[in-house]
């Protein structure tokens, strides 16, 4: 990604500061383009060193769910791009478990790791970040 | 108190570009700096020059360029979100540049509160 090169070369520039972002992602990942161009902005902030999580609430949660067939869609499957995240050491993804259940879902169709909190360990979570990012 | 702003939506499709345009002109009427604003999703569309609204109905591109004009605002829109829908360096209005995500990260550390307007 182009934008990934241009972001570490502003990043040389940028203050060392390291602040605590978290992506709050709420929609489901096609129908709307929110889920794949919020993917876009953590993937450059983590190529400023911050301290970057992703939250999944709401039809969010279906942005991990495993075996999406988009090819229909004619739009691409990303998909690949959550299972990419271990490597810009964005590791800290929170799922509330209320969306999955209120959906059937469990955690085990889920495409990466994560971490299963409640709407009330998610809120706390959320307090402690400086800056957040809803999509 | 420094403030920025990150616009997710149209204008005049959905009201968070007016919200946002009204915190900013109220942030800055109590004396504090609004740093940047940055254009994302289909709010790259606030900053097309081609916008012509009926002339009962406010001017949401233009008011952007004054609030730059006026305050120093930096108008920031997103390259690839840009090229996405058609925005390039020949239609984007006065006082918007085009650049990378890179500007939406950098004010995010560097403001002291970082304000999403969107759905």
């Amino acid at each position: 990604m182009a934008q990934v090169a241009e972001a570490l070369e502003q990043e040389q520039d940028a203050q060392s500061v390291v602040k605590k972002f978290m992506f709050v992602n709420r929609k489901a990942p096609y129908g709307t383009i929110y889920a794949l161009e919020g993917l876009e902005v953590v993937l450059i902030s983590a190529a400023f060193d911050q301290d970057v999580s992703l939250a999944f609430l709401d039809d969010g949660v279906y942005q991990l769910v495993k075996g999406q067939q988009t090819k229909g869609l004619e739009v691409k499957n990303f998909s690949p791009t959550y299972r990419a995240l271990e490597g810009y050491d964005v590791e800290k993804l929170y799922v509330e478990g209320e969306s999955l259940e209120a959906r059937g879902l469990r955690e085990d169709q889920l495409l990466v790791p994560v971490q299963v909190v409640s709407a009330q360990e998610m809120a706390q979570l959320m307090e402690q970040q400086d800056v957040i990012i809803g999509f | 108190m420094n403030f920025g702003l990150l616009i997710n939506e149209g204008p005049y499709n959905h009201q968070a570009a007016d919200t946002a345009y009204q915190f900013a002109r109220a942030a800055l009427g109590k004396g504090h700096r609004v740093q940047r604003v940055f254009f994302y999703n289909d709010g790259v569309n606030n900053a097309t020059r081609l916008t012509e609204p009926p002339q009962d109905d406010r001017h949401i591109v233009n008011r952007w360029s004054k609030l730059a004009a006026d305050h120093g605002v930096d108008l920031v829109v997103c390259v690839a979100a840009g090229l996405r829908r058609g925005l390039v360096e020949d239609n984007v209005a006065p006082g918007f540049r085009i650049s990378g995500l890179g500007q939406l990260v950098e004010a995010g550390i560097e403001s002291d509160r970082f304000v999403v307007f969107g759905d």
